[in-house]
């Protein structure tokens, strides 16, 4: 049949097989430079990321005024904050410690709320997604990441006029009901962009979990609501703290919806630094901006470790 | 409610899915009927996609029938949840409950139910024991080995003292040597539990190894039912004689009647006689014939043949000599292929006119080797007992 194929072989026993050394070497020199490029591209590209933070942190603890040559150490502008003092040269009607306190609980309380709205509703979107089944679930499903992409002065504008529409229509009702920008406005502005993130992260945890279990939560005898308390919440809790604590980190730090759909009385942190800034830029801004990152990097951290928490688990 | 006969009975179910192009309906169970008695150990055994695993999830409760009847004990059960049926189910990943240990996992059920905690922390103790984990109680799934999971799987289910079990390929995630030591340690429990399992799998061995009854599947229609014995001996289609064991399949047409065998005649020089089965084909018709390749045997047609007691015959004089047995065919053929496999050596000889219809044949080696091994090309004598051979219309 095919033996004669067979019993040719491409090469003879015993044949001798020769190298091209000249080649070898020239592309062992590629491999070479290869790996050296490897190393440093990261480098370069982290040196424009960090560089700029890193500044502005060595320089929180310059002993000097202006922010360009290092004179030595101090933490004179991080007791500057908290002593009601502040440097020379910034008018200190726009500064005092109790101002800045305020904006500081403003921004928490304004965290915390959007974080427990957010989560809740954005674990239940989550939930929806990866378990229903409902017509239009793909097109959802789709844009759910819309407020991650498209520009936040985008969404800042269209809330502010939203609001205006709103309270245009309430206040014309001659109710007696005014209505007004505050607490309210910022929370919902911020809860409206929170819930695509939260969900992003619950979904990816639902998604990751084998359905099987919820099956056999059932078999043995659990309906549907004592299924979701006793074995899926605590399988996605992970993920729902993850993504409430990313929630809470983007409220705290947002300043653009903020400062769009803000009244009076209800000054965040951001936008107080904002405005201490209007003048000039005061050694205390960097200190108060130290401790901002420090705040927002536990937090991201946490969040982290909580979404790679049991993740390849089961 | 009145005693019913079975367990578990499906009346003509049938299950469709949405296509995956959204363009029609996919039958993945058709018109299935079976029933399965109490105490019974009964396998689903179909190879990928044929529906086994989707009829074992509508007994289960996590798939509706499409239309047809589930029966559990007598009752219709289409509209019960999983919750609320006294069935439980040993998933093929086991789907323990990661975020607990293996005495919370066998409780959890105890404690859907209303047990108190202490009752249910006994008995869950006691199913561990069951299983042969007691010693595993307080670690978590991923603490504990693939086969130590299937136990607290198994023991999970069993805690439950369902009316019946459902398994879903419980071996499959086992390697070889446990797998099959699990085979005999499940038949043994099943039979000192008496509870009905009905278990699904792709393993023929293992269909044959555990059940009482196997129902073979292709294509969501179920095949045939019967003993692993019955199954294996006498298949009722290609597909089953194909999926379980290995066969030689023979086309031919047939010419007559002998007996209580039909008479097929492969080529125009040679023929060969077949069990017809109930409904025989007509004369003339083209059909397959199937025999199994251990029921053939081959002896060399220039040479000797050795008796059991040492003796030695001349071919043709035992040729003349097992041809007085009427249900013995000899037909001549020629070694094409001979693989030693260690048990057995399997043989592949062509057989007929032009030596072109290819019979498998396997030889079991236990004697010398030397005395049973035939060599490529060698002029062989094939024979079997007519009984083996079946005609298959279908």
């Amino acid at each position: 049949m095919a033996d004669s194929a067979l019993h040719s072989p491409p090469l003879h026993t015993g044949q001798e097989i020769e190298f091209d050394r000249a080649k070898i070497r020239r592309d062992m020199i590629i491999r070479r430079i290869g790996k050296v490029g490897m190393a440093f591209n990261p480098i370069f590209a982290y040196f424009f990321l960090w560089a700029p933070i890193i500044i502005l942190v060595v320089f929180s603890f310059n002993n000097a005024e202006t922010v360009s040559v290092w004179r030595g150490f101090t933490t004179q502008w991080y007791q500057n904050i908290f002593t009601n003092a502040l440097s020379a040269g910034t008018e200190s009607a726009r500064f005092s410690t109790e101002i800045m306190l305020t904006s500081v609980g403003n921004s928490l309380f304004v965290a915390l709320v959007t974080t427990i709205i957010s989560t809740v509703i954005g674990t239940m979107v989550a939930m929806s997604l990866v378990r229903g089944n409902f017509p239009g679930k793909s097109v959802m499903d789709a844009v759910l990441y819309l407020p991650v992409v498209i520009p936040e002065i985008t969404q800042a504008i269209s809330l502010a006029v939203f609001f205006r529409i709103v309270f245009d229509f309430v206040n014309n009702a001659n109710d007696g009901l005014r209505a007004a920008p505050g607490f309210g406005t910022i929370i919902i502005g911020h809860v409206a962009f929170c819930i695509s993130y939260v969900t992003i992260v619950v979904r990816a945890r639902f998604a990751d979990m084998n359905p099987r279990l919820e099956e056999a939560a059932r078999d043995l005898g659990a309906n549907e609501w004592r299924t979701f308390w006793r074995v899926t919440f605590p399988l996605i809790l992970p993920g729902v703290i993850a993504g409430g604590l990313l929630a809470f980190t983007i409220s705290l730090d947002d300043f653009i919806v903020t400062f769009f759909v803000s009244g009076i009385g209800t000054t965040t942190l951001p936008i107080f630094v904002y405005g201490l800034l209007k003048t000039r830029v005061p050694p205390e801004i960097n200190a108060i901006s130290t401790l901002m990152l420090v705040a927002s990097t536990v937090l991201v951290g946490v969040s982290l470790i909580m979404q790679g928490r049991n993740a390849g688990k089961n | 409610m009145t005693q019913q006969p079975y367990d578990v009975e499906l009346i003509n179910v049938i299950k469709e899915f949405a296509s995956p192009r959204k363009d029609g309906l996919v039958r993945a169970v058709d018109d299935v009927s079976l029933q399965i008695s109490d105490g019974e150990f009964f396998a689903l055994l179909g190879p990928s996609g044929c529906g086994k695993t989707t009829t074992l999830r509508m007994i289960a409760g996590f798939e509706d029938t499409s239309s047809g009847q589930i029966l559990i004990r007598g009752n219709a059960v289409q509209d019960v949840p999983p919750f609320h049926r006294p069935v439980n189910t040993v998933f093929q990943d086991y789907a323990l409950f990661p975020h607990m240990t293996a005495l919370q996992n066998v409780m959890f059920g105890l404690e859907m139910e209303g047990v108190s905690r202490s009752e249910a922390k006994q008995r869950a103790t006691e199913a561990l024991e069951l299983v042969q984990l007691p010693q595993a109680a307080d670690r978590k799934p991923r603490q504990l080995s693939g086969g130590m999971q299937q136990r607290v799987a198994l023991a999970r289910a069993l805690v439950k003292r369902p009316a019946v079990l459902l398994l879903d390929e419980p071996l499959s995630a086992l390697d070889l040597k446990l797998r099959e030591d699990m085979r005999y340690e499940l038949k043994a429990m099943q039979k000192t539990l008496g509870i009905t399992f009905i278990f699904v799998t792709h393993d023929q061995e293992e269909a044959m190894t555990m059940a009482d009854r196997i129902a073979v599947m292709d294509r969501g229609k179920v095949l045939q039912v019967g003993t692993p014995e019955e199954i294996y001996e006498t298949p009722a289609t290609m597909f089953v004689a194909d999926f379980i064991g290995e066969t030689n399949f023979l086309r031919g047409k047939l010419v007559g009647q002998e007996g209580q065998y039909g008479v097929i005649e492969l080529d125009s020089a040679t023929t060969m006689r077949a069990m017809c089965g109930e409904n025989p084909p007509a004369k003339g018709v083209e059909t397959t014939v199937a025999i199994r390749p251990e029921k053939l045997t081959l002896f060399p047609v220039n040479g000797q043949v050795k008796y059991p007691d040492g003796s030695f015959d001349t071919a043709e004089a035992y040729r003349t000599a097992i041809l007085k047995d009427p249900d013995i065919e000899v037909r001549e053929g020629t070694i094409r292929q001979a693989v030693y496999i260690g048990t057995d050596t399997r043989y592949v000889v062509g057989i007929g006119k032009d030596r072109n219809m290819e019979l498998t044949v396997r030889l079991q080696n236990y004697g010398l080797r030397s005395d049973a091994f035939f060599e490529k090309g060698q002029a062989v004598y094939v024979f079997w007992d007519s009984e083996n051979a079946r005609v298959l219309t279908s």
